[in-house]
């Protein structure tokens, strides 16, 4: 099995301990991973604010680069959203037939990542070790758009030594939402802080999702708030090992 | 009478503050938030419940999205078909292209009755074309008759919901409220004393005034009639009562079927209230005679709505039922309640519609007030995508501002402008990097995070920090690893 990785842009720059322990990871579990140096953004950012054209470039420039991909690998929800929900929309307002059709025959391809440990690969324990009392939070776009459902519970039970605490509203949105942080950022706080007082009481060490971009919101919080708390990406618990423990537990 | 003074003036969305500073006031008032965070928790719960039981909800919501959908693809034949059908049943209809129209109207209406005072129920739409302020004017005063429109008409407050709309004022508000402007300084805030209260107040109304203005939940194509559903049973009263009815519709309330109402009905208690069905569901056609109003109207209303009709992305916003589902379900208007939206619509619903029915001049702020979370779209019995139509009218907004050129140096499109030429070249992106490196690396402090930035970096660091850019980049790491073969490179 060969897999693409597709880190996103934000992973590249500011979460490249997530990167890392997708490769360890996927390479453990004897998936021969490949990384298109090319590769930049999804075009989330520009869709969400309203730059629509310019998220059409980002939308066909991933078409392009991964065309020819066995499969995709991406450790973020909220960017296979983009691309499941949005980019058909993009290329049929451009009338780019072509794009289209590229399009649809890439996309089954398209893996989040727990979507392509229990769908694809059909594994549950991959052989991780993390003994941290650990909170999950469900991303927006994992429950609503992609409906991950159990998968992410189903990977995280099979953990060795990791306690999972269960968190109280557990769907409710954290208020990051991309540039609404930033352009409605006291609403966004306030969010944030309804958020974090659930997360907050479940004892837990560690906060994990699927998305780095809600963990940073969270994150950002935590350490600003000296919560004593912690973030940190599934992938990253999924591929600690007694050996080789996370680097955020280091 | 200075109780009918313009209850909804503060919100006309060509007036309203931007939403961002819109929800100042609200974020800081520790008594609205709890008010409202508690009012929708319950509301959520029962909803929950009730949609638990229903093991056919997801096909509900798809007969009634296909309801709604084929209702608005046919609205022309529809809308005329009910026409004749309410005319052969005795009504009158009125066509109202805008608010304009459809005040002048109600008011030649009102005068031909020679009616100084009108009784009011269930019609946000009343609300959306500012009615009472354009009767209060012309010498009519206008009393509402639902219990949450008179504690919001008599607190001289707007609504902040639109199925609960006094959601934001808590038990011993209501008491302060009818203590004050009904004279009975003994009353106590125990429900039943406040809702007799009500009650006294309202029946001398009831019994008074022989001339009612009423909204509708829908139309009924097939037979001419009209429904309105509620609670409290005030909306049967004005509805019997009165010797005249005016009934104001926007134009897409329309079903085509008497059986429709089957499948909207059991969505509509169930997402609005959390109850298997309205207490009072009221259903007329035309006039009965020695039976309720004798001489009865319709006046349905564009307003904006053919134009939302005509863009066929936008077009499902028309399906919503007004069941409020949205915004109880919505995080952001959780914490901010209704008023920050600056319309008798809040909450994701207002955030599509409001903005539409303004022609997108005003209320452009409105589709960025939301985290894009689909919490709304998930609830709503008729699936409008929501999320779908908010990204739609952002696009368009960020059109405009583009055309108009006001927004050349607004840091966040010239920021945005700059990462699309860096994402269009993997070389550019991966200089960025570097440079934001060094940038970031000013602002970083020695335990490795970012505690202040300046500009729009402000905004996410007034309340969170950031973790300083890593030495190295994941695709730099990539590159240095011991490849298998050179291919990737």
């Amino acid at each position: 099995m060969r897999a693409s990785l597709f880190i996103t842009c934000y992973n590249d720059t500011l979460y490249p301990e997530t990167g890392r322990a997708v490769v360890r990871l996927l390479e453990r579990l004897g998936v021969d991973v490949d990384f298109h140096p090319q590769q930049t953004c999804c075009g989330q950012m520009h869709a969400n604010t309203g730059f629509r054209s310019e998220a059409f470039s980002q939308a066909k420039r991933f078409v392009r680069l991964y065309q020819e991909a066995e499969t995709v690998v991406i450790p973020s929800s909220s960017c296979v959203a983009m691309m499941r929900d949005q980019y058909p929309g993009l290329f049929e307002e451009l009338g780019n037939e072509e794009l289209r059709r590229q399009y649809a025959a890439l996309l089954p391809r398209v893996f989040e990542l727990s979507e392509f440990l229990i769908d694809r690969l059909g594994v549950e324990d991959v052989g991780a070790s993390f003994p941290h009392r650990v909170t999950y939070h469900a991303s927006c776009h994992g429950v609503r758009a992609l409906h991950l459902g159990e998968r992410p519970y189903r990977l995280l039970a099979k953990v060795r030594g990791l306690a999972l605490a269960p968190l109280a509203n557990v769907d409710r949105c954290c208020g990051f939402g991309g540039t609404f942080s930033v352009k409605n950022a006291e609403v966004s706080s306030a969010m944030l802080a309804v958020k974090l007082q659930d997360v907050i009481a479940t004892g837990a060490e560690y906060c994990t999702a699927l998305d780095n971009s809600c963990l940073m919101h969270l994150g950002g919080a935590m350490h600003r708030q000296y919560a004593g708390m912690k973030t940190i990406h599934l992938a990253e618990i999924l591929a600690s090992t007694e050996d080789a423990p996370a680097e955020a537990t280091l | 009478m200075s109780q009918t003074a313009s209850s909804h003036a503060e919100l006309d969305p060509c007036k309203a503050l931007p939403f961002p500073m819109a929800v100042l006031p609200v974020l800081r008032n520790p008594q609205l938030r709890k008010n409202v965070a508690h009012a929708i928790d319950v509301i959520q719960a029962k909803r929950g419940k009730l949609v638990a039981e229903k093991t056919d909800w997801q096909e509900l919501r798809a007969a009634a999205s296909a309801i709604r959908a084929h209702a608005l693809e046919n609205l022309g034949a529809y809308l005329e078909q009910f026409e004749e059908r309410c005319t052969v049943a005795g009504g009158t209809v009125h066509w109202a292209a805008d608010a304009d129209e459809a005040r002048r109207i109600i008011l030649d209406l009102l005068r031909q009755e020679k009616a100084s005072e009108v009784i009011k129920i269930k019609t946000m739409t009343s609300a959306e074309i500012q009615l009472n302020p354009f009767l209060e004017a012309n010498g009519v005063s206008a009393f509402e008759t639902d219990l949450a429109e008179i504690i919001l008409q008599l607190g001289e407050q707007e609504p902040s919901h639109i199925v609960v709309p006094a959601l934001h004022v808590n038990r011993s508000q209501v008491r302060e409220i009818f203590a004050r402007r009904m004279g009975l300084k003994n009353l106590s805030d125990d429900p039943k004393e406040l809702t007799n209260a009500a009650r006294t107040y309202l029946r001398q109304k009831f019994l008074s005034i022989p001339t009612a203005i009423s909204g509708a939940n829908f139309l009924i194509a097939e037979t001419g009639s009209v429904a309105v559903v509620e609670s409290e049973g005030n909306g049967r009263m004005c509805l019997t009562l009165p010797r005249t009815m005016i009934t104001l519709a926007g134009i897409e309330k329309v079903l085509p079927r008497f059986q429709d109402l089957e499948v909207m009905l059991q969505l509509l208690a169930r997402s609005a209230t959390g109850e298997r069905m309205n207490p009072y569901t009221s259903l007329w056609t035309g006039v009965t005679a020695g039976d309720g109003p004798q001489s009865f109207h319709v006046v349905l209303l564009d307003n904006g709505r053919s134009s939302i009709l005509a863009k066929p992305r936008q077009r499902q916003t028309l399906k919503c039922i007004r069941c409020a589902a949205c915004m109880n379900a919505c995080p952001v208007y959780r914490q901010t309640g209704g008023h920050a939206y600056g319309s008798v619509y809040p909450g994701p619903i207002g955030a599509i519609l409001t903005p539409q029915l303004m022609r997108m001049k005003y209320a452009r702020s409105l589709p960025y007030a939301s985290s894009l979370c689909g919490a709304c779209y998930e609830v709503c019995p008729v699936k409008i995508n929501i999320p779908e139509v908010l990204l739609e009218l952002r696009a368009q907004v960020v059109n405009q501002e583009r055309r108009e050129g006001d927004r050349l140096f607004d840091p966040m499109y010239m920021g945005l402008r700059i990462a699309n030429l860096l994402f269009s070249r993997a070389w550019l992106f991966h200089a960025a990097q570097r440079l934001g490196r060094i940038g970031l690396g000013l602002f970083t402090r020695k335990d490795g995070w970012i505690h202040s930035l300046p500009s729009i970096g402000a905004k996410w660091t007034q309340t969170r920090d950031l973790r300083g850019l890593p030495d190295e980049s994941f695709h730099e790491w990539w590159a240095k690893r011991p490849q298998p073969d050179e291919e990737a490179l």
